[in-house]
């Protein structure tokens, strides 16, 4: 036989896909042919691409899955709901709330390159409060139209508010993660 | 208030053809993607758990009907049959998405300015239509309708990343606003293409009548909020509503110029629609939906001041496949299908 490698799972065709699975610092290589890859489903980002919202996002997703396969110990489901990586990086589609915990390090990437920002600063339901960090930062961009459209004594006050804000949050312990607000 | 009832009504809240800048603007949109915190989300989620789902927002429904001071009634797709569904896609109620699934279910309000989809991609979405540009108005009532809800079901939300939704591209605020603009001035002086192209510049997306990969027809474009994450939802209503103010200027400027510049070509172009539309015995829902939107340009110019302006939305809903066959109570072929679009055209044309 030719130096072609076989697939290690059937061991009758070439292998076309190759992985190197890292976990905890021992690096294992993985060799399979197309066939076998999609029983497999690692490879599923790798296989038919589909022209939706969805499978651009998979694309996205996929860039960010290989950093975020070093950090991570083994193909880890859900414990919410039994959703692998692998499953959503072809669908592009969480499982259930608790996914947003599970695959954050790898989420969060990808939320930045589709919203361009990580934080929510929009409403809560009924009987939770905004968090402070974000009513800062929505006041921080009522600031800046005011100070846009000269209208400085309520930029004075809005920038007052926000000082208590910050003042509040400094003595609660939480520090906002976000550097500034974002120009827009 | 039955199903059938509601599906042959031709015309729902946002087609009376009314509202500011109705001319150009035919309907606002404000969807709220929202998810139960314990339960999966709708794509991985047992028969037996959807229906679930679908009882818990029934439960809620006394909740939502008295913030509301509107009667809601529930409609499972189980048991629907397809041309009902595809009536409801055609009056914008419903996604393609949900017509498709039997363990879904829609929630409607009489006026059907306000439904709600049941295990979608989300478990809730929900959605307020209104006629013309009233962007801010249709959020206020879905504000509303998403506080009643929220009162009585546990929505899946985190502090740093609001709303949490199946798909990561309506994070945050879960929130779509869409106008449907009809824009045949910039089409036919060729600005379309430049103006709508600039859009994602701004955070606006260009879609289809029906939505997400369908077709610009009929000169009518759907134009939403790309994202969905780190605004507030007053800044994505205010963003969509200026970019749609912007276009309504172009449009009518465009129109202006092509009136002044091409009068008689133009004249000539609408009353041929006009032409077509009252004598044609046979006709293709693609060819009407082009036509109306020439005879709609020509209303607006004053070219046809005879013709009412809701003829437009009217005809463009009542012409669509499943409207037709719902209307004949039966399934119709292609050519009786064209014969009978043709038909009702002349007669709602004729009628004045």
């Amino acid at each position: 036989m030719s130096g072609q490698i076989m697939c290690q799972e059937c061991g009758q065709r070439p292998a076309t896909f190759h992985m190197t699975h890292v976990i905890n610092d021992q690096a294992t290589e993985v060799h399979l042919c197309e066939q076998c890859a999609r029983e497999h489903g690692e490879f599923d980002f790798l296989l038919e691409p589909k022209f939706s919202l969805h499978h651009l996002l998979a694309g996205l997703l996929e860039q960010h899955a290989g950093a975020w396969a070093l950090k991570s110990p083994t193909q880890k489901a859900c414990p919410g709901c039994g959703l692998t990586y692998a499953d959503f990086a072809r669908t592009g589609l969480l499982g259930c709330a608790r996914c947003y915990e599970t695959f954050a390090g790898a989420l969060e990437p990808v939320v930045r390159r589709v919203h361009g920002h990580t934080r929510h600063v929009g409403k809560a339901p009924v009987g939770r409060e905004v968090p402070v960090a974000a009513r800062i930062q929505q006041l921080r961009r009522r600031l800046q139209q005011a100070v846009a459209e000269e209208r400085y004594e309520e930029a004075a006050r809005l920038r007052d508010e926000i000082r208590q804000l910050e003042a509040s949050q400094g003595a609660a312990g939480g520090a906002s993660r976000e550097g500034g607000p974002r120009s827009r | 208030m039955s199903l059938d009832e509601l599906l042959k009504r031709e015309r729902s809240g946002w087609m009376k053809g009314d509202g500011p800048a109705a001319d150009i603007v035919l309907s606002s949109r404000v969807r709220l993607a929202r998810n139960l915190a314990d339960t999966a989300f709708p794509p991985r989620l047992s028969p037996a758990a959807a229906a679930g789902v679908v009882e818990r927002v029934q439960a809620a429904l006394p909740s939502l009907s008295s913030a509301l001071n509107r009667r809601f009634a529930l409609f499972p797709l189980k048991g629907m049959s397809r041309l009902d569904r595809q009536v409801l896609v055609e009056k914008h109620l419903i996604s393609p998405l949900l017509a498709k699934n039997d363990a879904a279910a829609v929630v409607l309000s009489e006026d059907e300015t306000v439904s709600i989809m049941v295990n979608e991609e989300d478990h809730l979405r929900i959605q307020v239509l209104m006629p013309g540009l009233q962007l801010e108005e249709a959020w206020r009532l879905a504000d509303a309708a998403d506080d009643a809800l929220s009162r009585v079901l546990n929505f899946a939300y985190s502090d740093d990343q609001g709303y949490l939704t199946t798909c990561p591209t309506n994070l945050g605020t879960g929130m779509r606003v869409s106008v449907m603009m009809h824009l045949p001035g910039l089409v036919l002086s060729q600005q379309a293409g430049r103006l709508l192209g600039a859009l994602p510049k701004l955070g606006a997306v260009v879609r289809g009548m029906y939505g997400e990969g369908s077709e610009a027809k009929g000169n009518l474009f759907q134009i939403s909020n790309q994202v969905t994450l780190g605004q507030t939802e007053r800044e994505l209503t205010d963003n969509l509503s200026s970019i749609a103010r912007q276009l309504v200027e172009q449009e009518r400027s465009a129109r202006e110029r092509l009136y002044r510049e091409m009068r008689w070509q133009l004249e000539d172009r609408v009353c041929r629609a006009y032409g077509i539309l009252t004598n044609a015995r046979l006709i293709s829902s693609d060819e009407a939906l082009r036509l109306l939107s020439d005879l709609r340009l020509g209303i607006d110019l004053n070219i046809l001041p005879h013709v009412p302006p809701q003829v437009f939305s009217d005809l463009v809903v009542a012409t669509r496949v499943g409207f037709l066959q719902k209307a004949a109570s039966r399934q119709l072929t292609p050519q009786e299908r064209d014969l009978r679009r043709a038909t009702l055209i002349r007669q709602r044309l004729q009628a004045r």
